[in-house]
């Protein structure tokens, strides 16, 4: 069994026992490369279907090529779409750092849907080697009502066995795609030639390694403009993926602290 | 965050590390990614500058502790992986936390892993951390362990030291069945034998950590086991009927019949499903795999079921013996029932008894009421119904479990099946085209004719607890009396009926399911079946029972087992004692006593005419016609 197959059958095997587990569940889809191949081996896990629906919190900023990307592939995958408007960031919790400012319109977009639909689980394609907090994720991870995360006392998860009995106003993040690298999520879209947004390939010396809304979302400089360049490029990188994001740097603790309140 | 490592097949092992607290796990990660050169741009300088802001001293730690809150503390929280990679392959090193109440992220991080890297501090030696993480690795099942004794530096470097230590570990581990693969003086402070070799340590010739790691094998799938299937799910998406699962073991390919256990229906395979289609359909599939499969019949599965090959089918049992470590919030007692997950199966179980817990120090067994949070116990698990399972040591996926208390994982425990009988055979009807057929005669009319009802009086008790004595007596007293009345002995059955049974858990089984039987139709006939066995498990009991129904009368012949072994009768004790019987009830074997015997009959505390004076009141109460119209009468 090879690396990337590894990585599929553990990923499946994660999706399959969530749809069997929780009552209702929704995937979110970022548009990114990420949720694309967490889309993926939602296919794959289910044959063909993907039987349950997408998220999109839509913050009304991101790249007009996402929009584009996203009509035509609910419609090619047979998705159903649940999109919703983040509010304004006047709402949102001032003394926050401008740039997680903005992010966090987006946990407070999820909030919204989670008020109204009450997804006992949601499916959310993060990876552990992206963010050192991230890297402390479990694949099943518990929220409190209002989506809070308490990562000081996370579940023991262990041989494959995970929480999935919890009180009434719990919900639950399910993350597929925790074992993956950015690097895998390249070859693996190489390898199953899943689609992908435009904006990753390099157009003018530049290209983005991490897609965010416009305002706050940078490119890195790089020559890579096909899938190939990127995977040679990455092999030897130092750069962080997420550096091109701005709230993760204005202080140490911001990420931690958008995340411990609900973001992704 | 580190450099993305360079991805070929099979090329990835995963390292735990663990030890003590403050033995330097978190530093010697910090400084294996900075000498190997995995850490990304500006990492270095931004955790120094942060070190200066708060006025402490650089420590190559603070790269893992990357979470606010750990570096308040100094301590790391919970599991946490990095990527780096040698010359040779590429790693994902899980850091495990060494204090005591986060165990259950240090068993979270270490049950993912190929191999460890245990640190041991050269200053303070072996501590407790250092035996209990050593303990859990051999219970998870991680074979291949390196020690690092860190700190070198400050000890001088001294080859004595490290001696010192390395004598204490090994004869630890020797304790368990392990030898550590390498044992390594080190300083991840100072940059010595992690990736560069240390100068000040000429006396060592043995590898660095790095080396060490290189040498590890990442864990071969276990391709050759046989066939084991869990189901997840059955799915009806469209037409067809999908039954998915993971491969712990084994293989599959179409056209094979397959075992669905406990419910113990076969069907063929008819297909292996993928997406995207393929051009040429799959035909087969090994361990590692999920996958989905169609079926030739449309036979009843459901989530929980274990596919086998009909040939080296799991273990059926309701009952089994484990070793666990506890984690939850309030101990593990006996009689409590827990929630039992099993690969995907779930069921109700009770902690039956609470052999012993087991001192990780020193690996000492003591009694105990209850485990404690952290702790390591053996103990006996009874399900509500049967389940398909393996043992640990020859199956490891499907030979482990983990128990829920409420909503939460309280602990995890491997599968031994010790003196306890796979039950498959007991439960498997062979004979199909067989009805049963009406008797002529009712059980009514042959109680009429006898005096009495007919049933089953089943003794069960230890060796030498009075069971023959009072069986014979007890026979004899009621054929006076004008009862139709027969004994059916141990030894006696085995001479005839049972001559081709032996004494391993499963013939012992067999052997009481049979009396079991014969005993049902004595009774059946109108007669009174006395049986003398030790009949030590509950479930054949229970098996009996159900084979008579509601004439079956249990009665518990009890004697502590000092009272019984100073009668030995047959000099069965002294024989055990000595180690010449093997798996002897008592001594060497379980006893489990019955729940909610019909009568306990104390022989300990009695002589043998008050025991039979109470038996007699039993029978005439219970199976006397004159007793039943005088009853009415009155």
């Amino acid at each position: 069994m090879n690396h990337l197959d590894q990585l599929e059958n553990k990923s499946v095997f994660i999706l399959r026992e969530a749809f069997n587990r929780l009552d209702k569940i929704a995937m979110l889809w970022s548009l990114g490369k990420d949720s694309n191949v967490m889309i993926w081996l939602a296919k794959k896990a289910f044959f063909g279907n993907v039987p349950f629906p997408v998220l999109h919190v839509d913050t009304g900023k991101k790249f007009k090529e996402m929009y584009e990307f996203r009509d035509h592939y609910v419609k090619e995958w047979g998705l159903t779409l649940i999109r919703e408007n983040c509010p304004p960031i006047e709402e949102i919790d001032p003394s926050l750092p401008m740039a997680a400012r903005s992010a966090a319109r987006k946990t407070a977009g999820l909030k919204k849907i989670q008020e109204r639909e009450k997804f006992s689980g949601l499916i959310a394609g993060i990876r552990r080697d992206e963010q050192a907090t991230r890297a402390k994720e479990r694949v099943f991870s518990p929220r409190g009502e209002e989506g809070q995360w308490d990562f000081r006392d996370q579940p023991p998860e262990f041989w494959d066995q995970y929480k999935t009995d919890y009180p009434p106003g719990t919900h639950i993040r399910i993350h597929p795609l925790l074992h993956w690298t950015e690097l895998d999520i390249w070859r693996y879209t190489q390898r199953e030639k899943i689609p992908t947004i435009s904006l990753y390939y390099a157009k003018d010396g530049k290209r983005y390694r991490s897609l965010g809304d416009e305002d706050i979302t940078f490119p890195v400089e790089s020559n890579a403009s096909t899938i190939e360049e990127i995977i040679a490029e990455l092999q030897t990188t130092n750069i962080s993926e997420r550096s091109g994001r701005a709230m993760d740097h204005e202080s140490e603790d911001a990420f931690e602290r958008l995340r411990a309140d609900g973001y992704l | 965050m580190a450099t993305q490592p360079n991805v070929q097949a099979q090329d990835l092992l995963r390292i735990v590390i663990v030890g003590h607290v403050d033995h330097g796990k978190s530093t010697l990660v910090g400084r294996l990614l900075h000498d190997t050169g995995s850490l990304p741009k500006g990492k270095v300088e931004e955790i120094r500058a942060m070190s200066e802001r708060r006025g402490m001293p650089f420590e190559y730690a603070f790269l893992m502790d990357a979470l606010q809150a750990e570096r308040d503390q100094g301590i790391t929280i919970d599991t946490s992986q990095i990527w780096f990679n040698s010359d040779k392959r590429n790693y994902v090193i899980i850091d495990a936390p060494g204090h005591k109440e986060f165990l259950k992220n240090m068993i979270t991080g270490a049950a993912q892993s190929d191999a460890a890297l245990l640190i041991i501090d050269a200053v303070e030696g072996v501590r407790e951390q250092s035996r209990r993480h050593g303990y859990l690795l051999h219970l998870l099942g991680i074979r291949q362990v390196a020690v690092a004794v860190n700190k070198m530096d400050l000890v001088n470097y001294s080859q004595e030291r490290f001696s010192e230590i390395s004598r204490d570990y090994r004869a630890y581990l020797s304790g368990l069945g392990v030898e550590p693969t390498f044992i390594m003086p080190v300083s991840a402070r100072e940059g010595d034998n992690i990736v560069s070799r240390s100068t000040a340590m000429d006396w060592y010739d043995g590898p660095t950590v790095l080396e060490a790691l290189d040498r590890f094998t990442p864990e071969a799938l276990p391709g050759d086991l046989p066939l084991r299937l869990p189901v997840q799910d059955v799915y009806k998406f469209d037409e067809r009927r999908i039954i998915a699962g993971r491969i712990e073991s084994g293989r599959i390919t179409v056209g094979d019949e397959v075992l669905f256990s406990p419910s113990n229906k076969t069907a063929r395979v008819k297909s292996l499903e993928t997406w995207p289609p393929h051009a040429a359909a799959t035909t087969r599939a090994g361990a590692g795999y999920c996958v989905g499969i169609t079926l030739d019949e449309q036979i009843f599965a459901e989530r929980g079921d274990l596919i086998s090959h009909v040939k080296n089918a799991p273990i059926e049992t309701d009952v089994f013996r484990a070793r666990l470590f506890w984690l939850g919030r309030e101990p593990l007692t006996p009689g409590k029932t827990y929630k039992l997950k099993l690969n995907t199966s779930e069921a109700q179980v009770q902690v039956q008894n609470i052999e012993s817990v087991i001192d990780t120090g020193d690996l000492s067994h003591t009694a105990a009421e209850q485990v404690e949070r952290n702790q390591v116990a053996e103990v006996v698990l009874r399900s509500r119904r049967m389940l398909a399972l393996d043992a640990f040591n020859d199956k490891p996926a499907t030979g482990r479990f983990v128990l829920v208390d409420d909503y939460d994982i309280a602990g995890g425990g491997i599968i031994s099946m010790e003196g306890y009988a796979d039950q498959r055979q007991l439960i498997t009807q062979r004979s199909t085209n067989i009805v049963k057929v009406e008797h002529g005669i009712s059980e009514e009319e042959r109680a009429r004719v006898n005096g009495h009802r007919g049933g089953v009086i089943w003794f069960t008790g230890l060796s030498g607890a009075g069971k023959s004595t009072l069986a014979v007596e007890l026979e004899r007293r009621l054929f006076e009396k004008g009862y139709s009345v027969y004994v059916l002995d141990g030894d006696n059955i085995r001479f005839g009926l049972n001559a081709n049974l032996g004494f391993s858990p499963e013939d012992r089984s067999e052997n009481i399911r049979r009396v079991g039987e014969v005993a049902a139709l004595f009774a059946r006939a109108g007669m009174i079946a006395i049986t003398a066995f030790i009949s030590p498990y509950r479930s054949d009991r229970d098996r009996a029972r159900a084979a008579a129904t509601d004439i079956f009368h249990e009665v518990h012949v009890c004697a502590d087992v000092k009272t019984c072994e100073s009668r030995d009768p047959k000099g069965l004790y002294q024989k055990a004692r000595r180690g010449e019987i093997k798996d002897f009830t008592g001594v060497s074997a379980p006893y489990e006593a019955p729940e909610n015997p019909e009568l306990i009959i104390d022989t300990a505390g009695h002589s043998i005419e008050e025991c039979l004076a109470q038996l007699l009141r039993y029978v005439e109460t219970n199976f006397s016609l004159r007793t039943a119209a005088l009853r009415k009468a009155n």
